[in-house]
């Protein structure tokens, strides 16, 4: 992957364009100015806040009462057991449980998307309809579509079990987010739904930024499209993919609505955010709650920094420009 | 495989597609025409039509004034994203400097914690700046939450291109700025289309903040209206209104794509200025 | 201008009304009350004529319906101190939670909180402050098909087991007959507060106690209570739904309402929406107070209902607190029962003509409101949601038969000393 990580060693022709270097440096930090402004300002505080939160005792029915505690939040013992975030069961099954939610979608979405911009990208009658008819899903408010997949995977009512009844795939209804083995998949299959026009989206963009010469020349040659695709495309649109895989995880790890409407805070589905949020407003637990947000913030950037590391690494070395 | 077999495969693949996506969206669009006990009926065709739910989500709130609500919202997140983007990208995409890495994953972590986490934080922040319950308050939190995606795609986009594309403007004394206006911009296009249309979806269905810093219904936006929409007890969900409702709101969306599928399509000339 | 709305106030306060004194200003109070519906109108209404009548706005905030969310932007808006909502709704389960930022109505409320049933107006007192005023009550009920049960001969239930038994024979033979979508029961099972309501009835039917007793001590782990929970347990997939354990209240009432159930626990409200004209059940609903556990059991009921209360942090107490008075006096709750079938929280309207002749089964049924067994909210405070959670989890592990009844509640108790470790 191109990105910035890695530092361009090649500075070439240093001496010739120096003053047009640091002109250009100037401009790179005014260029930069306004969004680094805006960031610190309205995301650095709250982020601050809640870290520096997770080390008092705060509670929302007296904020004002809060004192520091240090780790306590986080380990703590207490009459020889012990307390705190990182003893919490419940807390280990929910990391458990967003992984794996992560994983798989993610994963699924990936898959489809490219699958998907594919097809769009492919000249053929409708293209425009079926292009707008892929984005729908992602067009509903999350919070109507995860009522309306609630409503739809309903085990009475529900559209789904009578399809699939009709068909004659089920025998009986399945209460699709009521049991607990089918409803991580149920939440899944919903994500998938909802979030891969994102990933076809993004995919697509790519494809269409790809000069349209290398196709030319490997139709010319007689090459396979299988083997173009490998070969030739993928290759090229793969720092879109990386890219667009690293925001549907950063959103994936932090999945809120979609559990919280289509199964509440089932142990079954519970995720990291829904954790967090239980503590912070449900239990009233501020410092607690903050001390789990601020967990979750250091399990997703391991995460990331992993990825665009392993990413960064694998497409420098076929990086030629 | 011959010719005809290949399209056949291709069509019905794209019909699966199409079948996948709409048909959670046809099926509100068939119970937004229910009502009452008809609603609790699982068919999947239409068994009943009546208007009467389109017309009550306009007369039991401002519904109209949310949508522009929420039109307002979107678009001013759109247009302050790109412009911040377009040249914070350009300039972490282009111009070599240190500490390059570091700054891409500082920005990076604003999208690593969790809304819930962030949200009083961002509420007692709001409140100061006088911003409580009105427009400005849910654009500034949506754009700076929008930032990262948009800064980092039209990132990866803009390093794909060729060096060669500015070196001879950079050489002619061109300023930073007119390079990203008369050399980017033009070959952006598409990336900008699609980051713009996804920072609108985006900002279109954000809903923890536009429910926590509004107060009065006029300032409300769509996922929010629809949210607090309620049947006549505290129990009971009003689900003709809220797909009523839903299917008003994503057909904006519809049209939105239609018009800039062309500009996405338009990727393909801007490409073979490349070679 | 000023000194006609001086006047005016003056004028209202001679003529009793709420017993308050005229204001200087007039005061803009911002109100939540009914998110819903007939709910919402009625109390717009109500709060529209006190505004004419002393001369003060009113302005009103649309909350979400769901009452968890509810509560959440309650706590955001008041732990921050704002005072951008006068007056709350709170639900009976909150003055314990959000008793610190609600002002004391003691001082305006001219010991109008006599009139209201006893054992609410303690639940909204906290700290000594009485931090809301009784607004209406709920409690859960047994809602069944009078015409499947005169049908197949049998007779409302008297215990859970003869519920247990009629649902299930009632089910066997409606199916047979090719039904076969009936189910015996529903109820809320989904892992959520509602859960929390069930099954505290359920336990307390069985003389299994209140979970936490008033003392704060838990109660929680003893026979009745298991007794209870394993025959609920039975349920699942038998005479309910396996999907009932993922069921809320309109949940329970699709499948009843739909004519797919014998019986259904739930609250009031589902009585007129089963009443209407286009319910294929009108007319063959009947309702009665819930089953007792055994021979030995008493009849219960979870108490529901809401409370008008004032933020600490309003800028005007005196004008919020006046127009919680207004809509919480008698006058303004007979309204309501009449019009909305909301059942008061004043125990002589019980017997008020008009309000019987509205709603019939109101009288019949005041002895459920008025002996509806709370929830620990008030031994337990600010960690209420908590012990709901610790028992809906550990319910909903029998209901869905991951744990056996003993084993759960007694993993229960010790989770529940855990969160007690500091005190309530």
């Amino acid at each position: 992957m191109t990105l910035a990580l890695q530092q361009d060693g090649t500075a070439t022709r240093k001496a010739k364009r120096s003053n047009l270097s640091s002109a250009r440096l100037r401009a790179a930090w005014l260029f930069l100015a306004p969004m680094m402004i805006a960031l610190a300002a309205v995301a650095g505080w709250p982020l601050l806040r809640t870290i520096w939160l997770g080390f008092t005792d705060a509670n929302l029915t007296d904020l004002s009462q809060s004192q520091f505690i240090g780790f306590e939040n986080y380990l703590s013992y207490y009459d020889g057991e012990a307390y705190g975030v990182l003893v919490d069961a419940e807390w280990w099954n929910a990391v458990w449980n967003t992984l794996w939610f992560s994983v798989i979608s993610v994963g699924f979405e990936t898959l489809f998307g490219l699958l998907i911009a594919l097809i769009l990208n492919a000249e053929f009658k409708g293209r425009g309809l079926v292009r707008a008819a892929v984005l729908i899903p992602w067009a509903i408010p999350t919070i109507v579509s995860a009522k309306m997949w609630g409503w739809m995977l309903h085990d009475q009512f529900g559209v789904i079990n009578e399809i699939l009844l009709s068909v004659g795939i089920l025998s009986e209804p399945i209460a699709w987010t009521a049991d607990p083995s089918t409803a991580m998949w149920a939440v899944i299959m919903v994500d998938v739904w909802k979030t891969t026009p994102f990933m076809a989206l993004l995919t697509l963009a790519a494809l269409q930024m790809l000069p349209g010469d290398i196709y030319e020349a490997a139709r010319v040659d007689g090459i396979n499209p299988i083997r173009v695709f490998f070969k030739v495309t993928l290759p090229l649109i793969r720092p879109a993919i990386i890219v667009a895989v690293i925001f549907r995880s950063l959103d994936a790890l932090r999945v809120f609505d979609l559990i919280y409407v289509l199964t509440s805070s089932s142990t079954s589905t519970m995720s990291m955010s829904v954790y967090a949020r239980q503590q912070l407003v449900d239990f009233q637990e501020v410092g607690y709650g903050s001390a789990a947000a601020t967990l979750l913030f250091i399990v997703i950037a391991l995460l990331t920094t992993i990825t665009v590391v392993a990413g960064g690494l694998k497409s420098g070395e076929g990086e030629q420009s | 495989m011959n010719r005809q077999m290949k399209s056949i495969l291709f069509y019905s693949l794209v019909v699966v597609v199409v079948i996948f996506s709409v048909f959670p969206f046809y099926y509100a669009i068939v119970t937004s025409f229910r009502s009452g006990q008809e609603l609790f009926n699982p068919s999947v065709f239409p068994t009943s039509f009546t208007m009467g739910n389109y017309f009550s989500i306009f007369k039991e709130q401002p519904f109209g004034l949310n949508i522009l609500n929420s039109v307002i919202v979107a678009t001013s997140v759109v247009v302050l994203s790109l412009i911040i983007a377009v040249t914070a990208s350009y300039a972490l995409a282009r111009i070599h400097f240190r500490g390059r890495g570091l700054l891409l994953m500082t920005i990076l972590s604003v999208s690593m914690f969790p809304q819930v986490a962030i949200l009083s934080g961002m509420y007692e922040l709001i409140r100061s700046m006088g911003l409580y319950n009105s427009l400005p308050g849910l654009i500034i939190p949506n754009t700076v939450l929008t930032l990262p995606f948009t800064v980092w795609v039209l990132t990866t986009f803009m390093k794909e291109l060729p060096k060669e594309l500015e070196e001879a403007a950079v050489v002619d004394g061109a300023s930073p700025l007119t390079i990203v206006r008369r050399i980017f911009l033009p070959l952006m296009w598409p990336a900008m289309v699609t980051t713009g249309l996804l920072a609108f979806i985006g900002a279109w269905n954000e809903f923890l903040f536009a429910l926590t810093f509004t107060l009065s219904n006029e300032v409300r936006t769509v996922p929010v209206a629809i949210a607090l929409m309620s049947g006549a007890t505290e129990y009971e969900l009003p689900w003709g209104n809220i797909m009523a409702a839903s299917v008003l709101v994503t057909v904006p969306i519809v049209v939105l794509v239609l018009v800039f599928q062309r500009k996405i399509v338009a990727g393909l000339t801007a490409g073979a200025v490349k070679g | 201008m000023g000194i006609r709305r001086t006047l005016l106030g003056s004028a209202v306060a001679v003529a009793g009304m709420a017993g308050v004194a005229g204001y200087a200003m007039a005061a803009e109070v911002t109100v939540v009350c009914g998110s819903v519906g007939q709910g919402a109108k009625l109390c717009k209404g109500a709060a529209t004529e006190w505004a004419k009548e002393t001369g003060n706005t009113v302005k009103f905030f649309a909350a979400p319906a769901s009452s968890t969310e509810q509560l959440a932007l309650y706590q955001q808006i008041l732990s921050s101190g704002s005072s951008d909502i006068d007056v709350f709704q709170i639900d009976v389960i909150w003055p314990g939670i959000l008793g610190s930022h609600l002002a004391d109505l003691k001082p305006y409320s001219n010991g109008a909180e006599d009139m209201h049933f006893q054992p609410i107006v303690a639940n909204n007192t906290y700290k000594g402050k009485l931090v809301a005023m009784p607004w209406y009550t709920d409690a859960g009920l047994l809602f069944y098909r009078k015409d499947l049960l005169e049908k197949h001969g049998e007779k409302a239930p008297e215990t859970w087991g003869d519920l247990t038994a009629s649902a299930k024979k009632i089910q066997d033979a409606e199916r047979a007959a090719g039904n076969n979508k009936m189910w015996g029961f529903v109820y809320q099972a989904k892992a959520y507060e509602g859960l929390t309501c069930d099954a505290l009835e359920w336990v307390d039917s069985f003389g299994g106690g209140d979970v936490v007793n008033a003392d704060g001590d838990i109660t929680i782990n003893n026979e009745k209570a298991a007794k209870a929970l394993s025959l609920a347990a039975s349920w699942t997939g038998t005479i309910a739904p396996s999907g009932v354990l993922s069921y809320q209240e309109e949940d329970a009432r699709g499948v009843f309402q739909s004519g797919n159930a014998v019986f259904m626990r739930n609250w009031p409200y589902a009585w007129s929406l089963g009443q209407a004209d286009d319910s294929p059940i009108k007319g063959k609903i009947g309702v009665m107070a819930l089953p007792k556990g055994g021979e030995d059991g008493k009849q219960t009921g979870t108490l529901g209902g809401w409370q008008l209360a004032v933020s600490k942090y309003s800028k005007d107490p005196e004008a919020a607190a006046s127009l919680v008075m207004h809509l919480t006096s008698k006058k303004s709750q007979k309204q309501r029962a009449i019009e909305g079938s909301y059942n008061p929280t004043i125990a002589e309207l019980y017997s008020d003509a008009d309000v019987l002749a509205a709603s019939p089964f109101m009288g019949q049924l005041k002895d459920t409101f008025t002996n509806a067994v709370a929830r620990p909210s008030r031994a337990t405070g600010s960690n209420y949601n908590k012990v709901s959670n610790a028992f809906y989890n550990a319910v909903h592990d029998v209901l869905s038969g991951k744990t056996e009844a003993e084993a759960s509640l007694a993993k229960l108790e010790k989770n529940l000393k855990r969160i007690k470790r500091k005190g309530w």
